[in-house]
């Protein structure tokens, strides 16, 4: 089961919405002790990273999200959630997020490296470029067409990192993660076939890793 | 690099969704939850939803087709219509809007945007202008209520102030060329598009694939809405995709 993270920031609806559809388990709660028992965190976001990190600070949210990673329990950020999971943000004075993955997250310059302007926000329907079309949240996607909305993007040293890109006057990471850690810039849940495809690969990554754990603890047993 | 966006449009008043021909001549078009799936499995970039609903308690019962809606789409969605005040702003979108749609109560209270988009963020506000030709002006003159009162604004004018406010997009629509099916309103989109650095989506006179081709490459609109020619199955979203992808236009 699903527990996405209600801290008072953004739109919950859609993502909730999404999931119904999908068939998948999901719960909403603002307490920590009952997101402990989920399989899985989702953290959305709209909104300011300055606000969003406040908000998760002040209810201590923070220390709980990074204790329940350490312990192995996926997470997955949309928006500027996926944003929270870096270093820091430049947006309204440099601010510290979560730190659990390499990067800072800065605003569109507006102006290409030959001087051309572009619009910001980023705002539309922009393709995919699969980095690592291994990862468990790219399988068998039907189009590589996804949504985004936002002014800020991630710029990471690491590639690592970089499970899918989109090309918007910069490299945008669209896909991130490491280990049991992703996030996704644009919205799954307002992105038709290919954003319902990525959230039903988060829901199956999690049974598998549910029935992995299964099978280890039945060899053990059985020792 | 962004796609060029298709976005059907709902007209509804109480409850059903309608159509006319140049604002007047209203006649039934269908049930909105039923044509929101359609559109949505059609291809649809983005569905509006404008209440045009001619009383306050009618709209009231909009909130819960609103969420009927919201629940059935994986695409952005935009509200408009009765829309006045910031608390009507929160209604729709904690009903399931991505993005809220002001007209007649932008230009009475050009505050409202500048409010909205301090509160949710420029991208959530869209400012729709109704626009006809104006001899006397020499112009484009908005029009309020439902196309029925002129305004003292011309339109570069007031889309150069709702963006100066805050408007993440414009949604121009051609009252000479809505529900005539002659096309888009190539030259006054292409002033308003030139004339500010938001997104303008095209709307008013889409009546075959060829409309939707000429406003993309003619006059740069980054979206077009339209209504009946989807509505009466004239053509689906599909068969314009198809058609625009085979000239060489970005679309999903």
């Amino acid at each position: 089961m699903i527990g996405i993270i209600d801290y008072g920031m953004g739109n919950l609806h859609s993502v909730q919405n999404a999931l119904r559809r999908l068939g998948v388990e999901y719960f909403l709660s603002e307490k920590k002790e009952d997101l402990a028992d989920a399989d899985a965190l989702l953290l959305p976001g709209v909104g300011a990273f300055k606000d969003a990190m406040h908000a998760l600070e002040e209810s201590g949210m923070d220390a709980f999200i990074k204790s329940e990673v350490a312990g192995g329990k996926p997470l997955f950020g949309i928006c500027l959630g996926m944003q929270l999971l870096f270093e820091e943000s430049e947006e309204n004075g440099l601010t510290e997020g979560l730190n659990l993955l390499p990067g800072r997250v800065v605003r569109f310059p507006g102006k290409s490296g030959e001087g051309v302007s572009y619009k910001v926000p980023h705002m539309g329907w922009n393709r995919m470029v699969l980095q690592q079309p291994n990862s468990p949240l790219l399988q068998d996607l039907s189009t590589d067409y996804v949504y985004f909305v936002h002014s800020y993007f991630v710029k990471t040293e690491d590639r690592s990192v970089l499970l899918a890109t989109a090309d918007y006057h910069e490299e945008v990471p669209a896909i991130v993660g490491k280990g049991h850690i992703f996030g996704a810039q644009f919205h799954p849940e307002k992105s038709s076939t290919a954003g319902l495809e990525i959230l039903k690969n988060f829901a199956d990554y999690i049974e598998g890793r549910k029935s992995d754990a299964t099978t280890k603890i039945r060899t053990i047993s059985s020792d | 690099m962004l796609t060029k966006r298709i976005i059907p449009c709902l007209d509804v008043k109480d409850g059903r969704v309608v159509k006319g021909v140049q604002f007047v001549n209203i006649i039934d078009a269908g049930d909105p939850v039923e044509l929101a799936k359609l559109y949505d499995e059609q291809g649809a970039d983005e569905l509006v939803f404008l209440d045009i609903s001619a009383s306050n308690e009618k709209r009231h019962a909009i909130i819960d087709v609103v969420k009927e809606v919201a629940a059935e789409l994986a695409i952005p969605f935009t509200v408009g219509g009765g829309i006045n005040a910031l608390e009507d702003m929160k209604k729709v979108l904690r009903a399931g809007a991505d993005k809220v749609s002001l007209n007649t109560a932008a230009v009475k209270n050009p505050d409202l945007i500048t409010l909205g988009s301090q509160y949710f963020g420029s991208q959530c506000i869209v400012v729709a202008i109704d626009a006809r030709y104006d001899e006397e002006l020499g112009s484009w003159r908005v029009y309020t209520n439902g196309g029925q009162r002129p305004t003292d604004w011309e339109v570069i004018d007031w889309a150069k102030e709702a963006v100066k406010r805050g408007a993440g997009e414009i949604l121009l629509t051609s009252m000479d060329r809505d529900g005539e099916k002659s096309g888009f309103h190539i030259e006054l989109t292409k002033k308003v598009r030139d004339a500010v650095t938001v997104p303008v989506i095209a709307s008013g006179g889409a009546g075959a694939a060829e409309h939707f081709h000429d406003v993309f490459t003619e006059a740069d609109a980054d979206a077009a809405l339209a209504a009946s020619i989807f509505h009466y199955k004239e053509t689906s979203i599909m068969a314009v995709k198809d058609e625009l992808r085979k000239q060489g236009v970005n679309v999903r």
